[in-house]
């Protein structure tokens, strides 16, 4: 055993570089790594500068279309357009005298009914639809904020549900009313 | 020992004349190979600085294919989101890695250990306990933000996985999103127990079993930060939104009967900002890897606030 031992230390003695006249130099390990404490403040300048160089990761365009953020955002541009076109036709009423336009109801009666069915019933669709949907899922807000309907089976089936009814409404409205 | 020891070392005292062949001599590891263990990188990929920062297709980078294909191999492809900051000034990219699921395990996270292990090791993301108690592991995977190690593998081969970072975070590197300001947040919601008077007889903090069920569905979040970015309102407003996962927590302190502060953590959240930015987009209940219900307890706190 202590012949071996002899032997193979001997052996690798004579392989590795060794630190000369430094016994301990074998059993102790050298780490040349140094560590440096930085401040609260300092780590915020660097963790600035690290960000300047950072991407920031892919997110509208990856993440999986679904009702809850599909519905939400259709909910907003729904909003937009209805207020949007409230205020774009109220402005427009008042400054009609004076631009010599005539947006009373007579003559809009007037120049619609000079239309096809089609675009009709599609003029139609494009307000009822925005309407139905803001109006339907305004109710499920309401709801919402009583602190009900929130697990995620319910979010489901009520957000599909003011699909399929605000569909169904503006679709009466466009044809049929 | 120690005799043995002494009498090895005498033994072996080498003289300043002994001869060292450079066959005996140990080698050193060397860098002059860079590209050595980076697959992608050896089939000449090269980096082009864009400003723009648009992420480089799969199509146009190259595939890391399974290491030993077999004949009956049930073979998958994994598209993932790489970014090396050692290269800032190049895009990211969607890099293709092939495995045989037949040697795979089940989950997201095994995919992506076998690939680190076998295929390409430069490939950097989070992983700790596997099995969905640590959060370190949040990714998007197939477009919906959950933990790998909790999300299995589609066995569905002709269907291609996507796998990213947790979106509209900063990058540190391909899977690594920098959580500081996440932690900075729920920092600021004060997450501990907050009293000024002692206990009435001198023992614990304690409450009832009603008490203690309220907190059931709150106290196991572990953080993982999967609903709060999978919110469009946190993408747009991260400064200063608190996000679902922080809400969450706060409103586990807000319902907790030991805690006297309830008045002054309410006040912190009461700005347009802190909390009023959820518009109960509900992505967040939808994602949670723990089936817990962020949404729920928000739309809870905005209660409180109101009929208080």
């Amino acid at each position: 055993m202590s012949s071996m031992r002899v032997f193979q230390l001997g052996l690798r003695r004579a392989a590795a570089p060794a630190f000369r006249g430094n016994f301990a130099g074998r059993m102790v390990q050298r780490r040349l790594a140094n560590s440096q404490s930085t401040s609260a403040s300092s780590a915020e300048e660097i963790l600035v500068k690290q960000r300047v160089n950072r991407p920031v990761s892919p997110h509208l365009a990856i993440y999986r279309p679904q009702i809850t953020w599909y519905g939400s955002m259709f909910n907003r541009l729904t909003g937009i357009i209805l207020s949007g076109g409230l205020y774009l036709f109220g402005f427009a009423y008042l400054a009609a005298p004076t631009l010599g336009w005539h947006l009373e109801s007579q003559s809009l009666i007037a120049a619609v009914a000079g239309w096809s069915t089609w675009a009709k019933a599609s003029a139609k669709f494009g307000l009822s639809m925005p309407f139905f949907y803001h109006s339907l899922n305004g109710v499920r807000h309401l709801v919402w904020d009583t602190g009900k309907a929130l697990s995620n089976k319910a979010v489901m089936q009520s957000g599909w549900a003011v699909v399929g009814a605000s569909v169904a409404a503006s679709l009466y409205f466009s044809f049929l009313a | 020992m120690a005799s043995t020891r002494l009498l090895a070392r005498l033994a072996t005292q080498r003289s300043a004349a002994a001869v060292r062949t450079p066959v005996f001599t140990r080698g050193f590891a060397s860098v002059t190979d860079t590209t050595a263990r980076n697959p992608a990188a050896k089939v000449a990929e090269s980096i082009v600085p864009d400003p723009a920062r648009k992420v480089v297709p799969d199509s146009e980078t190259s595939n890391v294919k399974e290491p030993a294909p077999e004949k009956d191999s049930k073979l998958k492809t994994f598209h993932i989101y790489r970014w090396n900051p050692d290269e800032p000034s190049s895009k990211p990219k969607m890099q293709t890695y092939t495995l045989d699921l037949n040697k795979t395990g089940p989950m997201m996270l095994d995919a992506l250990i076998r690939i680190k292990n076998e295929s390409d090791p430069t490939l950097t993301f989070r992983r700790s306990c596997r099995e969905g108690i640590c959060g370190s592991c949040a990714m998007n995977i197939d477009g919906v933000n959950t933990l790998a190690c909790l999300c299995r593998i589609p066995t569905d081969t002709t269907k291609e996985s996507r796998i990213y970072p947790l979106p509209h975070m900063y990058v540190v590197k391909d899977l690594v999103a920098d959580m500081t300001l996440f932690y900075k947040q729920y920092r600021s919601v004060k997450p501990y127990l907050q009293r000024s008077t002692p206990s009435p007889d001198g023992r614990e903090y304690r409450q009832s079993k009603e008490d203690r069920k309220k907190l059931d569905g709150l106290y196991e979040c572990i953080l993982c930060a999967c609903c709060s970015t999978s919110c469009p309102s946190y993408w747009w407003n991260q400064e200063e939104y608190l996000g679902p996962a922080v809400l969450l927590q706060s409103y586990r302190w807000l319902a907790d009967s030991r805690d006297e502060k309830k008045a002054e953590r309410q006040d912190a959240l009461n700005n347009s900002m802190s909390l009023y930015r959820c518009h109960t987009i509900l992505n967040c209940s939808r994602t949670c890897p723990k089936g817990l219900n962020p949404a729920l307890a928000i739309a809870e706190i905005k209660k409180s606030m109101a009929f208080t």
